[in-house]
C-alpha cells in the first residue's frame, strides 16, 4: 500500500532584498495513514514553511515553491488547480496553527467558525453547521459545549480555543492533520492535555498527524516518526524510539544533549551547541552544520552530505559515521 | 476538565448597540450631546412633512419678512413663506442627500479598500495610483466642473459627492484591511479551504467595520456642509428647493441687514448639525477603536 502523503523534493525559495533564500531545500518524507510524523528544529528551519507548502498556503510573491511533488491520496498537490487545492484544505488536510490567541476570527462566535468547514465542504446550512460545532465542541471536551456555541472567542481561554481550533480541524474528517507548533503559546499543563486530547482523537479518526515542534520532549511522547530539520533541510529521520536512542546527526545530538534529564547523572551539566544558526541566504558550500559540528571534516567544509540508510529505516545526512563522531556521546 | 465541571454560565453579552449606547453617555459625554443633536436632525428631516406649519413654497405676500413671532416661529423671508418650514424641508433634503452620497461614498471606499487590501500586488499599487491622482486634485473644482457639465440637481450632486469621498475614504478602509489581512485567523481560514470571496464577506469586513461606521458618520457631515457650499455658489440642488446653503446664499445674504434671521435660522443649523455629527464620529473612533475593544 502506498503512503498517505509523500513528499519529495520539496523546495520553497523566498526572494528577499539580499536574493533568493531556500527556506525548503529539497525536503522529502512520508506519512502513512494514522501515524505521527514530528517535524523537529530550531526557529528558522524552515519547519512552518514546510507545512504552509503542503497546504499551498506560502504567499507568492516573495515565495514559491520551486521543485518536488506532494503526493497525496494518489494526487500530487503542487499540480492541483486553485479550486482542487482549496477543496483539499479543511476537507481531507487540517491544519492547527500555533497562536490559539489570534487564530479565531473576534467578530464571529466560536460556533460559526468552528461548524464553517462543514459548511464550506458539506454544503451544510447555518443551522446544521451549528448543530455540528456543539458536537465537535463537545468531542473536544469543552464543558457545556451546547451553550458555548454562541460564545465569542474573547470568552474562551488559551486552551479553550486551541481545543476550538482543533475541534475545527476535525469538522470534515480529515485524513491528515498539520499541526505547527500547536502548544507553543500555552501553559505546560494545558501543553499535555491539548497533545492527549489531539493524539487520542486522531487515533480515534484514523487521521495522521505531521507535528511541528521544537519540543523534544513532545516529540518522544507523541510521535511514531521524526525529522530533524536543519537551515531547510531534513538531516536525519527514524523511528522516534531509534532517534532517541541511537541518534546518528551531530546536530540531533547537540539537541538531545541540551535538554535535561530525569535520570541524568546528577550535576551532569547541559551542553549547547556554540553559534547561530546560519543566515540562510549565505550557506556555506558544505554541510548548513559543519561550522557549529564538534565532528567536522574537511569533506564536510566542501561538499553535502545526502540522506543515507544507516538501517532500519533511519537516515541521515552527514559524512562521519557516528561511531567515529568524538563529540557528544548518545544516551544509551 | 472533568465531567463533572459545574454548569457554566456564559454570560449573556448585552447587545452591542446598547453596550455601545451605554459607553457613549458614560464616557464621552460630548458624543451623546452630539448624538442628540443628529437624532434631532434626524427626526426633523424624516418627519418634515408632518412638522412643517406651512408649505415650503406656499407664499402669503401680505407676511413678507416677518420677523419670529408665534405665528411665523422663525419668520418669514422676501416671498412670506415660513422660514421653520423652509428649515424643515431643508433638513429633509440634507437628510436625504447626506444619507444617499455618505452611502455611495462608504460603499465606494469599502470596495475599493478591501479589494486593493486584502489582493495587494500589481492591484493595489495600480488602483491606488489612481487614487493618489484623484485625491491631489481639490474637490471643490471637480464637483464644480461635473456640476457644470451635466447640470445642477440632486442626483447630480450625490453621484459627484459620493464619488469624490468615497475614492479617497478607500485609502483609511485599505489600511484596516491591510493590518487584518495578516491575522492569524485570516491564514487559518485559508488553510480551511475558503474561498476570497467568502474571506473578504466573512473574515475581513467584520473586522473593519468600526472603521467604516466611523468613515459613514463623518462623511454624513462632510457632505452636508459641502452641498450647502455648492448650493451657495449655485451649484446644488436649483431653487426653489429649500437648501440651507441656498437659503444662506439667496434671502439670506440679501437681506441680511434688513432680516437677520434669514441667514441665521440656516446658518446655525447647519452648523449644530455638522458639529454634533463630527463630535459624534470622534466619539465613536474613540470607542471602537480596535485597542480599546475586550474592555466591554
Amino acid at each position: 500500500m502506498s503512503k498517505l502523503l509523500e513528499v519529495t523534493g520539496l523546495t520553497t525559495r523566498f526572494r528577499t532584498e539580499r536574493g533568493a533564500v531556500m527556506a525548503v531545500d529539497d525536503v522529502s518524507f512520508d506519512v502513512d495513514a494514522g501515524e505521527t510524523l514530528a517535524i523537529v528544529g530550531e526557529s528558522g528551519s524552515g519547519k512552518s514553511v514546510t507545512a504552509l507548502s503542503l497546504m499551498r498556503l506560502i504567499p507568492n510573491p516573495p515565495g514559491e515553491i520551486t521543485a518536488g511533488t506532494v503526493m497525496f491520496e494518489g494526487r500530487d498537490l503542487l499540480k492541483l488547480s486553485d479550486a482542487e487545492m482549496q477543496a483539499v484544505r479543511g476537507d481531507r488536510i487540517a491544519m492547527i496553527f500555533q497562536e490559539p490567541m489570534t487564530s479565531l476570527n473576534p467578530s464571529l462566535t466560536v460556533g460559526l467558525q468552528v461548524g464553517e468547514p462543514v459548511q464550506l465542504h458539506r454544503g451544510a446550512t447555518w443551522k446544521a453547521a451549528l448543530e455540528k460545532a456543539g458536537e465537535l465542541l463537545m468531542r473536544v471536551r469543552i464543558p457545556d459545549a451546547k451553550a458555548r456555541v454562541d460564545a465569542y472567542p474573547h470568552q474562551f481561554s488559551g486552551g479553550m480555543r486551541q481545543r476550538a481550533m482543533i475541534a475545527m480541524a476535525l469538522a470534515c474528517q480529515p485524513k491528515l492533520i498539520i499541526a505547527d507548533e500547536p502548544t507553543t503559546a500555552l501553559d505546560v499543563t494545558v501543553q499535555s492535555q491539548i497533545l492527549s486530547l489531539l493524539k487520542e482523537l486522531t487515533r480515534e479518526t484514523g487521521a495522521a498527524l505531521i507535528l511541528i515542534t521544537h519540543d523534544l520532549g513532545v516529540v518522544a511522547r507523541y510521535a511514531d516518526r521524526v525529522s530533524v530539520m536543519y537551515a531547510g533541510r531534513v538531516v536525519e529521520t527514524g523511528t522516534a524510539r531509534d532517534i532517541y536512542k541511537r541518534p546518528q546527526h551531530p546536530y540531533t545530538r547537540g539537541l538531545m544533549a541540551c535538554v535535561p534529564r530525569l535520570d541524568g547523572a546528577l550535576g551532569s551539566r547541559l551542553v549547547p551547541i556554540e553559534g547561530q544558526p546560519p543566515d540562510l541566504s549565505r550557506l556555506p558550500p558544505g554541510c548548513a552544520f559543519a561550522p557549529r559540528c564538534v565532528d567536522v571534516t574537511d569533506k564536510c567544509l566542501l561538499s553535502r552530505p545526502v540522506l543515507e540508510d544507516v538501517g532500519g529505516g533511519h537516515h541521515k545526512a552527514c559524512f562521519v559515521p557516528a561511531n567515529a563522531a568524538a563529540g557528544v556521546p548518545a544516551h544509551a | 476538565m472533568s465531567a463533572a465541571a459545574e454548569p457554566l454560565v456564559v454570560p449573556r453579552p448585552r447587545g452591542p448597540v446598547t453596550t455601545f449606547c451605554i459607553r457613549l453617555i458614560r464616557e464621552k459625554p460630548l458624543g451623546a450631546i452630539g448624538a442628540v443633536i443628529f437624532l434631532v436632525f434626524l427626526f426633523c428631516g424624516v418627519f418634515a412633512d408632518i412638522l412643517a406649519p406651512y408649505g415650503i413654497n406656499q407664499i402669503s405676500p401680505a407676511n413678507r419678512l416677518k420677523p419670529p413671532s408665534v405665528k411665523y416661529w422663525l419668520g418669514t423671508d422676501h416671498l412670506g413663506r415660513d422660514m421653520l418650514s423652509r428649515i424643515l424641508y431643508g433638513a429633509q433634503l440634507s437628510v436625504i442627500i447626506g444619507f444617499a452620497a455618505a452611502t455611495l461614498a462608504t460603499i465606494v471606499s469599502v470596495v475599493i479598500g478591501i479589494v486593493t487590501g486584502y489582493l495587494g500586488g500589481k492591484v493595489d499599487l495600480i488602483v491606488q495610483r489612481l487614487v493618489d491622482a484623484w485625491m491631489s486634485f481639490p474637490e471643490l473644482i471637480i464637483l464644480i466642473v461635473v456640476v457644470s457639465v451635466l447640470g445642477p440637481g440632486m442626483i447630480q450632486v450625490i453621484f459627484v459627492l459620493g464619488l469624490t469621498f468615497g475614492i479617497g475614504g478607500s485609502r483609511i478602509i485599505r489600511g484596516a484591511v491591510v493590518s487584518v489581512r495578516e491575522q492569524m485567523y485570516v491564514h487559518s481560514a485559508q488553510s480551511m479551504g475558503a474561498s476570497t470571496p467568502r474571506i473578504l464577506m466573512q473574515h475581513i469586513l467584520p473586522n473593519v467595520l468600526p472603521p467604516i461606521i466611523v468613515l459613514f458618520t463623518t462623511r454624513v457631515g462632510a457632505v452636508i456642509l459641502v452641498e450647502s457650499g455648492l448650493s451657495f455658489l449655485g451649484f446644488g440642488v436649483p431653487p426653489p428647493a429649500p437648501t440651507w446653503g441656498g437659503m444662506l446664499s439667496g434671502t439670506g445674504r440679501t437681506y441680511m441687514y434688513l432680516a437677520p434671521w434669514l441667514a441665521l435660522a440656516p446658518g446655525l443649523c447647519l452648523t449644530m448639525v455638522v458639529y454634533g455629527i463630527n463630535v459624534l464620529g470622534d466619539a465613536m473612533r474613540d470607542l471602537l477603536d480596535p485597542r480599546m475593544r475586550g474592555s466591554r
